[in-house]
C-alpha cells in the first residue's frame, strides 16, 4: 500500500523537479496522440457525417460494423500494424517500426471508429427540421454541410474527447509498434508498464498521476472552449 | 483569410510534430534484448558509455529472448543481446545472425519463501523439481518463451519429468522476471530467476525480501549472455558495420570492466567472460 502514497509524492517531485525522462515520456505521449487524433478527426468527421446524415442501403449493417470496431483490442491493432510495417512486411521500406508515425498509424486505427461512430450519432440526433430550415434560407450544399457540422459540434467534441482519452491511455500499440525505446518512443503508459516490471511501483503510480493530470488539463480546456462556443 | 491562417497553423503543427532524425541515421544502433538486461539497469548504464566511446546511440527494445530473436529474423533490429544459447545457435545456423559472441554470464537461482515449505534448500536441481512436483508446491514459471523460460523447460526435461502445464500448483505468468518474482511472493511459491534480477528485487525491497535464494551453484544453472549481429545476407538493411562496432566494444577490456563494476547492494550482477 505504501507505494500509492509514495507515488503521490514522487509525482510531484517528477513534475516540479523537471525530471528529463518523465518530460520526454510526456512529450512523446502528447505528440503522438495529437498526431493520431488529428488524422482520425480529419478522416473520421466527414465519414461519420455521411454515415449519420445520408440514408442509403446497407446503412444499418455499416453502423454495426463501425460500432464493433470501437471494441478493437489495442494489442491486436499493434500486432496488425507490426505485421505491415516490420522490415519484411509490405510497408517495411518506410522504416516505420519503432517510430512515432508508426504508433500514430495504430492509434489512428484505434480512434477512427470512435470518431466515426460518435460523429454519426451526433449528426443523427440533430433536429430533422434543421435541414429544411437551413435550405429554406438559401444555403448551398457546402453551407448546409458546414452549418450541420456546426450544429452537431458538442457531439463531435464529445467524440473527440472520448477518442483522445482512449488514444492517450492505450499501451498495446505503443508497446508493440513503438518498442518502448527510451528517449524516443517511450510513452507514459509504456513507462508505467516498464516501471511496474522493474518493481518500481511508486514510480508507476507517479507516472499514472502525471497522465491523469494531462487528461485533466485537456478536459478543462475543452470545457472552457465549449462554454465559449 | 481565416482559413488560410488555419491552414498555415495546421501545416506548422504537422512539421513540428514530425519526428526529428530518421531511421536510416548511421549513428544509431537498434537492439532487441531480454528483460533482465533492461530491468536491472545494465543497458541504461552502458549505453551512454558506448556513445562516449564511439558516438553511436544505442536504442533498445526489451522483450523476452523468444520475441527478440523473432525481431531479428524479421530484420527489425540490427543486433541482439540475448541469453538462450541453443536457440541462438539455431538462429545463426538458420542464416539470420552472424558473429555470435559471448559477453557475460550470471547464474540462475531457485528462490522461495524463507520457511521453504517443500524443503528444497541445498538439493540438486533434479531433486528440487522432483520434490516440488510430488509435494505440489506452488512453482511460478515465466511461461513466455524467454531465455529464462527456455532454461526452466530444459531443466524439467533434464530431470526426466514431464513439463507441467495445467497443474494447479504450476503458475505461468507470461510476464517479465520481476513481475514473476512478485507473483511467486504473493502466492508464497518458488520460482527460478537469473541472479541479476534477484539482486535488483532484493534492492527494491531494501535488502530484506520475503523470497530467499534456496538453490544455487549447480553447473546447469549457468546463464550465458551473448550478442549476435544480424546477417547482412539475410537483411540487406541491417547495419552490420555499426553492430560490429558494438560487438567490438562490448567484448573489449573497457566495457568488460564496466560490466564487472556494475553492482547493486554491493553485489555484482553479471560476470564478464568475452575473452574466455
Amino acid at each position: 500500500m505504501d507505494f500509492i502514497l509514495e507515488g503521490f509524492v514522487q509525482a510531484l517531485h517528477l513534475l516540479a523537479g523537471g525530471n528529463p525522462e518523465t518530460y520526454s515520456a510526456i512529450w512523446v505521449t502528447v505528440r503522438v496522440s495529437s498526431y493520431s487524433i488529428g488524422c482520425s478527426l480529419l478522416m473520421g468527421v466527414p465519414l461519420g457525417f455521411c454515415l449519420g446524415y445520408f440514408d442509403f442501403s446497407g446503412k444499418r449493417p455499416l453502423r454495426t460494423v463501425v460500432d464493433t470496431l470501437m471494441a478493437l483490442p489495442t494489442v491486436f491493432i499493434g500486432l496488425l500494424v507490426y505485421a505491415f510495417i516490420t522490415h519484411r512486411g509490405p510497408l517495411g521500406n518506410f522504416g516505420l517500426l519503432f517510430t512515432l508515425p508508426g504508433i500514430a498509424i495504430g492509434q489512428t486505427i484505434l480512434a477512427l471508429p470512435i470518431i466515426i461512430g460518435l460523429s454519426a450519432t451526433a449528426v443523427e440526433s440533430m433536429d430533422p427540421k434543421l435541414r429544411v430550415t437551413i435550405m429554406s434560407m438559401g444555403a448551398n450544399r457546402r453551407q448546409l454541410f458546414i452549418s450541420s457540422l456546426w450544429e452537431a459540434r458538442h457531439g463531435l467534441l464529445a467524440g473527440a474527447i472520448a477518442a483522445y482519452g482512449r488514444v492517450m491511455t492505450e499501451v498495446g500499440i505503443s508497446m508493440m509498434v513503438g518498442g518502448n525505446i527510451k528517449w524516443h518512443t517511450r510513452t507514459i503508459t509504456t513507462a508505467i508498464a516498464l516501471e511496474t516490471n522493474k518493481g518500481q511501483f511508486g514510480m508507476g503510480v507517479a507516472l499514472g498521476l502525471v497522465l491523469l493530470a494531462i487528461a485533466f488539463g485537456v478536459n478543462i480546456s475543452v470545457s472552457f472552449l465549449r462554454r465559449r462556443i | 483569410m481565416k482559413r488560410v491562417c488555419a491552414a498555415v497553423i495546421f501545416l506548422a503543427l504537422v512539421v513540428w510534430l514530425l519526428p526529428a532524425g530518421s531511421w536510416a541515421d548511421e549513428k544509431m544502433l537498434m537492439m532487441a534484448t531480454t528483460t533482465s538486461t533492461d530491468n536491472t539497469g545494465l543497458l541504461d548504464y552502458l549505453a551512454p558509455k558506448f556513445k562516449d566511446a564511439t558516438g553511436i546511440e544505442l536504442k533498445w527494445t526489451a522483450t523476452g529472448t523468444g520475441k527478440a530473436l523473432k525481431l531479428g529474423e524479421n530484420c527489425d533490429v540490427d543486433i541482439l543481446m540475448v541469453h538462450a544459447p541453443p536457440a541462438e545457435k539455431k538462429f545463426v545456423a538458420d542464416g539470420f545472425g552472424v558473429d555470435r559472441r559471448e559477453i557475460m554470464y550470471n547464474d540462475f537461482v531457485i528462490i522461495g519463501p524463507a520457511s521453504d515449505p517443500a524443503g528444497i534448500k541445498g538439493k540438486s536441481i533434479k531433486d528440487v523439481l522432483t520434490v516440488i512436483k510430488s509435494k505440489q508446491a506452488v512453482f511460478v514459471s515465466r511461461g513466455d518463451n524467454s531465455g529464462t523460460h527456455k532454461k526452466e523447460l530444459s531443466l524439467w526435461r533434464a530431470a526426466d519429468l514431464p513439463v507441467p502445464e495445467k497443474e494447479s500448483w504450476y503458475v505461468q505468468t507470461g510476464q517479465g522476471m520481476l513481475t514473476t518474482i512478485n507473483v511467486a511472493s504473493e502466492r508464497n511459491g518458488y520460482t527460478m530467476t537469473d541472479r541479476g534480477t534477484y539482486i535488483k528485487y532484493e534492492s527494491n525491497l531494501k535488502g530484506n525480501p520475503p523470497l530467499k535464494t534456496l538453490v544455487e551453484g549447480d553447473a546447469v544453472l549457468l546463464n550465458q549472455y551473448s550478442v549476435i549481429a544480424i546477417d547482412k545476407k539475410h537483411c540487406a538493411k541491417a547495419k552490420y558495420d555499426t553492430a560490429k562496432q558494438f560487438t567490438g566494444w562490448i567484448t573489449g577490456p573497457e566495457a568488460q570492466q564496466l560490466i564487472k563494476d556494475f553492482k547493486l547492494l554491493g553485489k555484482p550482477l553479471f560476470t564478464p567472460n568475452a575473452n574466455m
